[in-house]
Order: structure tokens, then sequence, then C-alpha cells
């Protein structure tokens, strides 16, 4: 039956297709409109900008855009550079010795990765007033990085744990600390996980919302999420303006995504498939 | 030996040492230990000790009475309850999508890029999108009255009754892609020899895949309701924030549990009544992971390699 097997497979193809349609139909908006002036984006809101104009995206510069633009790349790179100093730490901890208990509190770290962040929000911001550090990048990355420490640690534990020990064990004959063996044998064999993790955790940090909204009140702190959210309203009849800020804003993820799709896919895929 | 006679048989000077013992692993884990104690650790204490209070004084359980018998409070997990409904429908279209590009159909490669892409995008920028998308005179109602559907072109965030189905459809269009890849990545775990065997036995596309596939994927959609689960019940604050401003309407038509407790914390001034809510809405989550590890162990190490 060649003939129903050649439009079954016409059919999936053309599921295919609509899927795909339908994924990227909203980001061909954003990315059009904000080449396109009001009156364009009115008379034809779906169409290609013929005439391509930068004035959304002038208009977005001109705001407060690039500050928001600094803070987030500034909270995002240094809580994720600190979360992989002392995940790692804890990994080479965790997977190189076995102690009492290590289990159990493996499992503890595990378990608080599904703890929802708002449970969290009421104690931590009494305790920010207390001691004054509402508005400050120091406690939002504080929090940040506790809340990439589970997943972090869990899987970099799980990878270290395949490190075959006569490596190590190698070293430590020749005379190498445990602190030289983790900075010269370690470490560099991790290279992939790393990578991965810190593309993970860099794209949590920059999606993030509730946490920037609520730490970070100041009007010089605030982060691009948080911005951009304010920035629909404000420039509520103006299409291009506010697509032209959130094509800004998603530009150094698709630019991540287009070249590095596979770390994506690793990173989000690797708590899963590996089981627990 | 001792380190002096090591010298001697290896002919090489042995450095002194701090000999760290049992309290070794202790030092490489300590400084993300309290990290994630204070986080985690102080912040659930003290979460629960204001749960148990209202103006520093002891009041029992009466927190937990206001937080329960509020109506609010009440539409709020009714609709976190809803919103579950948006899981089996992940499940299935994941399970599709997937299993198409598994065929290996031409583009394959690009349409698994163009599905996950979703759910790489910001979720304020998403909302933001598919706010402006969706207004009354937006892009989707223009394209239905182009067609002359006008009696589709619905107010799609502006009216009450169809508010949370809209959200619904934008966290289906962000999350499928994780499941999507998730399955994905299972079935071409699978050794190839299953299908051709199924095949060659003249297996059809659904009846293969009920046999085949969807048992071989059991743990990892048990993996993935389970995420997803936790995503509708708790995690779904950025989406109503954004596309509501803030307000979880119209009329409290799409009020969640976090936008509740958020409310309540930095809005109303009581905080004894959001440290309520999230105690009740971390209790919730531990119910659902305990179910997950449950089904998982039913389904066996399905997930695993």
């Amino acid at each position: 039956m060649p003939v129903s097997r050649t439009l079954a497979r016409l059919v999936k193809q053309a599921v295919l297709v609509a899927v795909t349609c339908l994924a990227l139909f909203p980001i061909y908006v954003m990315i059009s409109a904000a080449f396109k002036s009001q009156d364009d984006f009115l008379r034809d809101p779906w169409g290609l900008p013929l005439e391509p104009t930068l004035n959304g995206f002038r208009t977005a510069l001109n705001d407060q855009f690039p500050t928001w633009f600094a803070n987030s790349a500034v909270l995002t790179t240094s809580s994720v550079a600190a979360t992989l100093m002392l995940a790692s730490l804890a990994g080479w901890g965790f997977a190189r010795w076995d102690f009492r208990g290590r289990d159990t509190l493996l499992g503890v770290l595990v378990s608080l990765m599904v703890v929802p962040p708002v449970v969290l929000l009421v104690p931590l911001f009494v305790f920010g007033v207390e001691i004054g550090w509402i508005s400050t990048f120091r406690l939002v990355i504080l929090i940040y990085v506790g809340l990439m420490l589970p997943f972090s640690i869990y899987l970099l534990t799980n990878f270290f744990r395949t490190i075959p020990r006569s490596l190590i064990e190698a070293a430590i004959v020749d005379g190498a600390s445990s602190w030289s063996v983790f900075r010269r044998i370690v470490l560099p064999l991790s290279a992939a996980p790393l990578l991965t993790l810190a593309v993970v955790n860099l794209l949590w940090v920059w999606n993030e919302l509730l946490i920037a909204l609520v730490f970070l009140q100041d009007d010089s702190k605030r982060t691009l999420m948080v911005g951009l959210t304010g920035f629909q309203s404000r420039y509520n009849l103006d299409v291009p303006v506010i697509m032209s800020g959130l094509t800004l804003a998603t530009l150094p993820i698709l630019a991540f995504y287009l070249f590095g799709q596979r770390f994506f896919v690793r990173g989000l895929v690797t708590g899963a498939v590996k089981g627990e | 030996m001792n380190a002096a006679d090591e010298a001697v048989v290896t002919g090489r000077p042995t450095r002194r040492r701090l000999r760290l013992g049992r309290a070794e692993p202790l030092i490489w884990i300590a400084p993300a230990l309290a990290v994630v104690l204070f986080v985690f650790g102080y912040s659930m204490v003290e979460l629960v000790r204001r749960s148990l209070e209202y103006q520093g004084e002891w009041t029992g359980l009466d927190n937990f009475r206001i937080t329960v018998e509020d109506p609010v409070f009440q539409i709020a997990l009714g609709h976190n309850a809803r919103l579950l409904l948006a899981v089996p429908v992940l499940v299935l279209l994941s399970l599709l999508i997937s299993v198409l590009l598994f065929e290996g159909l031409r583009g394959w490669r690009f349409h698994r890029w163009a599905v996950f892409l979703p759910y790489v995008l910001p979720i304020p920028v998403v909302g933001v999108i598919f706010g402006q998308l969706l207004q009354l005179n937006g892009v989707l109602n223009r394209a239905l009255r182009a067609v002359g559907l006008d009696a589709l072109a619905l107010d799609w965030l502006g009216q009450p009754r169809w508010a949370l189905w809209t959200l619904t459809a934008v966290i289906v269009w962000k999350e499928l892609g994780f499941g999507v890849i998730l399955f994905l990545a299972r079935l071409l775990a699978v050794p190839a020899e299953i299908f051709e065997a199924a095949r060659t036995d003249g297996a059809r596309f659904f009846q293969l895949h009920r046999r085949i596939t969807v048992p071989q994927l059991a743990g990892v959609i048990a993996f993935y309701v389970v995420v997803e689960s936790i995503t509708m019940v708790s995690w779904v604050f950025n989406y109503v924030y954004v596309m509501t401003n803030g307000q979880g309407g119209p009329a409290d038509s799409t009020q969640v549990t976090e936008l509740y407790i958020y409310q309540n914390a930095f809005q109303f001034g009581s905080p004894e009544i959001a440290a309520a809510a999230a105690t009740i809405l971390f209790c919730t989550t531990l119910v659902l992971i305990a179910l997950f590890f449950r089904v998982q162990r039913r389904v066996g190490l399905g997930a695993g390699e």
C-alpha cells in the first residue's frame, strides 16, 4: 500500500509544519513588529515590515532599558559563577568521600529542587528588611545561589562519580593534595557538565521575575524582566516599542540557543532522563 | 607505615599534610550547605513560625483558619486545580509530537529546534507577547475576523469566563517543548531492534506506539506529569502577574495561590496570612512529590538508563 503510506507521511509532515508554525508565530510577530512603525503595525500586524524602522528600538534604548540590561547581566553572571564554584566543591565532597548521612543529605538536597520560591519569599523579605539589604544585589545573589544549588550539586555529584577512581589514586600516590587533585584532574575533566550547568542556570536567572520584583524595588536596581513588565503598561498604545524591548531582552537567549542548542537540551533533560 | 618510612621506600620526601580525616568531606560541602541552610532551612522554620503568630503573638492555627475560609483563597486553589487539566493535554501533545519527530520526517531537526524554542523564552516576554496578540483588537481576533469567524473573536483575557482558559493555553504553548524534548531523548535511547521487531510483526502506527512507545516512556512520562503538576500548582505566578498586570483579574478570574501569597504579603500587609497560605502550598507540593515516588516505584526504573 505505497499510496496510503505516502498519504500518512504527508499528514504527519503537515502536522509537524503546523506545530512549528504555532510555536514560531508569536516570536515572528514580536520580531517583525519591532521593526514596524505604529501605523504599519495597526494596518498589517502579521505582515513583514516592508519599511523597516529602528524607531521602536531607539525609544526602548532611550528609556531605562540599558540600566535594566546591565543589572540583569551583573546579577546573572555573578550568581551563576558563585553557584558553579560552590556546587563543584560540594559535588566533589559528595562524590569523593563516603561518610555517614551522605545519601540522606543528598536526598534532602534533591527534594529541595521542587520547593516553590514563593514559599520562601516572606521570611527572606523580613530578613532583608531587618538587615537593610532590600534593593541590594548581594541578597538577591545569595537567594539565587541558594535556589540553584540543589540541582547543580545533584548534577555535578552524578558526573564526578563517573571519574575513574584509579586516576585519583594515582595522583595521590604521586603526592598530590586533595586540592590539587580537584584543580588539576576533576575540574578539567568536567568542562562539559559545567558548561551545561552554566547555560541552564544563566537561562533561569535571566528569566526570573518574582524574586527580582520583590527584592529589587529601587528604580536603579530593576532587572530586565521586571522592567519589561512595567514597560507594557507604559507604552500600552505603542506596540512596536514594546516589541522592540522584548526583542532586545530575548536576543541574548536567542543567540545562545542558536549556537548552543545541545547544551540547553542536555542540561534540561539530564535531570529527568537520569531518573530520581 | 608512617610518613618517614614511606619517604625511605619511595625515595621521595612526603610533604607533611594537615590530617583532616573524617571531617574532610564536610569542609568541601560546608560553603554550599551554609547557603542552602540559610535560603531553605532558615526560611522554612521562620515561615512556619510566622504562620502561627499574629504580630508576634502565638495564635495557634487561627491564620490557617482565616486563610482557608477566605473565599479568594478558595478561588485561587480552585484555579490551580483547574490548571492541572493542562497536564494530560501536555502529555498527549508531547507524545504525538515526539513520536512524529522520532520518525525522522524531512526537516525533523528544524522542527525540534522550533518546538523547543518557546520553552527557553522568558515567561515575562511570552506573557507580554500573548497579552498583545490576544487583545480584543489584537492580532488573533483580526485574523479570525478576516476569515469571517467574527463569532470566535472573543475578549480572550478580558472576560472572566475565558481568561483562565486563555492562560492555560499560553502555559501549554510554553511548556510543551520540554515534554517533547524529554520524550524524544528517551525514544532515541530505546534500542532500535524493539521497534524493528514490532514493525516486521506488522504493527501499524497507533498499535506500535501504544504497545511499544508508551510503555518504554512510562518513567519519563511519570516524571513529566509530576514536574508539570508542580508547575501548575506552584510556578504560574509569572504568567498571571504579567498577563493580568499583577491583578489576577478580571474579577479574580485568574487568581492563583502564588499571587494570593504575593498580594497578601506585599500589597495588603498581612504577612501572617501569606505565611499560612505558603505553608499550605508547600505541603501540597510535598504531597505531589510523595505521589511521584510511589508512582515511580510502581512503574519501576523506567526513567533510568
